[in-house]
């Protein structure tokens, strides 16, 4: 059978769309999962270990439950709204994993199989998906009529809101350096003397990279900004009264936000999948070695800024809500216009 | 082929954007309970986003994204969710809105359509697609012209947002 270019276009992107999905979903589970080892033996403990060799199969175990339980929904609920809120959640964490080039360029039968879509401004969609995110916790929290859950939501929407301005300023100073909006042009953009020429070091965007996790870890609601859920106050935050299924998109939208967030602090300021020797090491081995190093390279960094995600919240203890919002409008907004002065006035001098 | 393909695909989405729009902008007016009004609203801005994206505007369709859906909107639900508004009540409606009205909208619709039929030409077209490829990129023109011929408006623009931001922290203002 001949299948004309259009028609195998759709087909490979097609077969893209699934791999990735899958992986992502998997990675998500397995997130959990290393969270929970992770935290367990900060706290001298072992974390889930009875599933499988050394609790492998624990993801497995915690899909299977959340699958099995009741699907309760409160009497008073807003129906349509408590139903599409959490879907709302996940969707949107998810999309914005299409615009990440997470190997080398590689084109089979003229599609570039790395990345699921290149587009110009894929900085911009990520942003603007994550902005669109926000509905899915304002909704659960309002549609489910219960005081915990409004208080969470209104925590939770207005803290993304607020930290939303910090987090776009300081990836501008990136896209000044790069001139493009573009991912795979920023990550091409930091490519030539290995780690000297990615943004952290040799771009000295290490004080729009530290506001960027700051405001990251605000934006994903995650320890020490995690106030929307926090336990001893709201019960469990805007998705009290949500269970089964509902509760695990939730859960799994806030996994699939902290994969995003390290995805994009890895092409901006950590030269995404390119490794920290190219330009100094000859390229080596045969061509499939050759584009299945830089998806290491590319997984090892994320794998870190998850690390970092669990030691952070096993270290730090809970912000107070004044505290949260004045660091954020008051700290970390003026540090990232003064880092956008900072990096343009310096590339004005060296042009 | 692949150009018929592309223009049958941008077809196909305006189509169903264009649709999609006006299906959620009625679904605005007839709704009643105000909040799924505001998030009909949504969809139609974030269709609109998708139309201005397919005619090659893509800076324009994440600003109209990131602003009006991610920022505006989220404080008109907001506001919705924190005074608790309750469903709309039906009324008759005043006889003069329904004598005056729906004369008064198909008039509107029928001046709208005559100028935009006979001087369409004048407005310029636009290809259908645009220039939609990861190469091309429309926001360094839309920053020269910014920041050139359209300055003065530009910057007395920002003043006035930041006017009308004075004018609200003077009314939110405690009287000491």
């Amino acid at each position: 059978m001949h299948l004309s270019d259009f028609q195998l276009f759709v087909l490979i992107t097609i077969i893209k769309i699934a791999v990735v999905l899958v992986i992502t979903l998997t990675a998500v589970a397995y997130t959990v999962l290393l969270e929970r080892k992770v935290i367990g033996r900060i706290q001298n403990r072992w974390g889930p270990s009875r599933v499988g060799p050394f609790g492998l199969l624990q993801p497995l175990a915690d899909g299977i439950k959340l699958f099995l339980k009741e699907d309760l929904m409160p009497m008073s609920v807003e129906r349509p709204l408590f139903v599409a809120a959490p879907v709302i959640a996940l969707a949107c964490a998810l999309v914005s994993v299409a615009v990440v080039p997470f190997g080398a360029t590689f084109k089979i039968q003229g599609v570039d199989i790395f990345q699921v879509s290149n587009v110009n401004i894929g900085l911009l969609v990520i942003l603007g998906i994550t902005s669109i995110g926000v509905y899915g916790i304002a909704l659960s929290g309002w549609s489910s009529n219960n005081k915990y859950s409004l208080m969470g939501s209104l925590r939770a929407s207005s803290q993304v809101i607020s930290y939303e301005l910090a987090l776009g300023l300081s990836l501008v100073g990136v896209v000044l350096r790069a001139g493009s909006l573009n991912l795979r042009d920023i990550v091409n953009s930091q490519i030539g003397h290995g780690f000297l020429s990615w943004n952290f070091f040799g771009g000295l965007q290490f004080v729009g990279f530290f506001i960027y996790l700051m405001a990251a870890y605000a934006e994903t609601n995650r320890a020490p900004f995690d106030l929307p859920e926090a336990e001893s106050e709201l019960v469990a935050g805007y998705h009290t009264e949500y269970s089964s299924m509902k509760f695990a998109m939730f859960f799994m939208a806030e996994y699939a936000n902290m994969l995003t967030v390290s995805c994009v602090a890895t092409l901006l300021f950590f030269g995404g999948a390119s490794s920290p020797f190219e330009g100094w090491l000859p390229a080596f081995g045969p061509a499939w070695l050759q584009a299945i190093l830089p998806i290491f390279w590319f997984v090892a960094k994320v794998f870190a800024f998850l690390f970092l995600y669990i030691w952070v919240r096993a270290t730090l203890p809970r912000f107070r809500y004044d505290q949260l919002m004045s660091f954020g409008w008051k700290f970390l907004l003026p540090l990232a216009m003064a880092n956008i002065l900072a990096t343009s006035l310096i590339m004005a001098l060296r042009s | 082929m692949n150009e018929l393909v592309d223009t049958i695909m941008h077809l196909a989405l305006f189509l169903i954007f264009g649709g999609l729009a006006v299906l959620a902008a009625l679904n605005l007016l007839l709704q009643r309970h105000p909040i799924n009004s505001a998030l009909s609203l949504v969809v139609v801005m974030m269709s609109l986003a998708v139309l201005y994206w397919s005619l090659g505007a893509e800076f324009l369709a994440a600003a109209q994204i990131i602003v009006y859906s991610g920022a505006v909107m989220v404080l008109f639900v907001f506001v919705i969710m924190l005074l608790n508004a309750g469903e709309e009540e039906r009324t008759k409606g005043s006889k003069i809105a329904s004598i005056a009205g729906f004369p008064g909208a198909a008039a509107i619709f029928c001046l709208l359509s005559f100028v935009f039929l006979s001087e369409g030409h004048k407005l310029g077209l636009s290809h259908l697609g645009g220039s939609l490829d990861e190469a091309t990129s429309n926001i360094s023109q839309i920053s020269s012209l910014l920041f050139t011929d359209l300055l003065l408006p530009f910057e007395v623009t920002s003043i006035l947002i930041l006017v009308a931001i004075l004018g609200a922290v003077v009314l939110a203002k405690k009287e000491r």
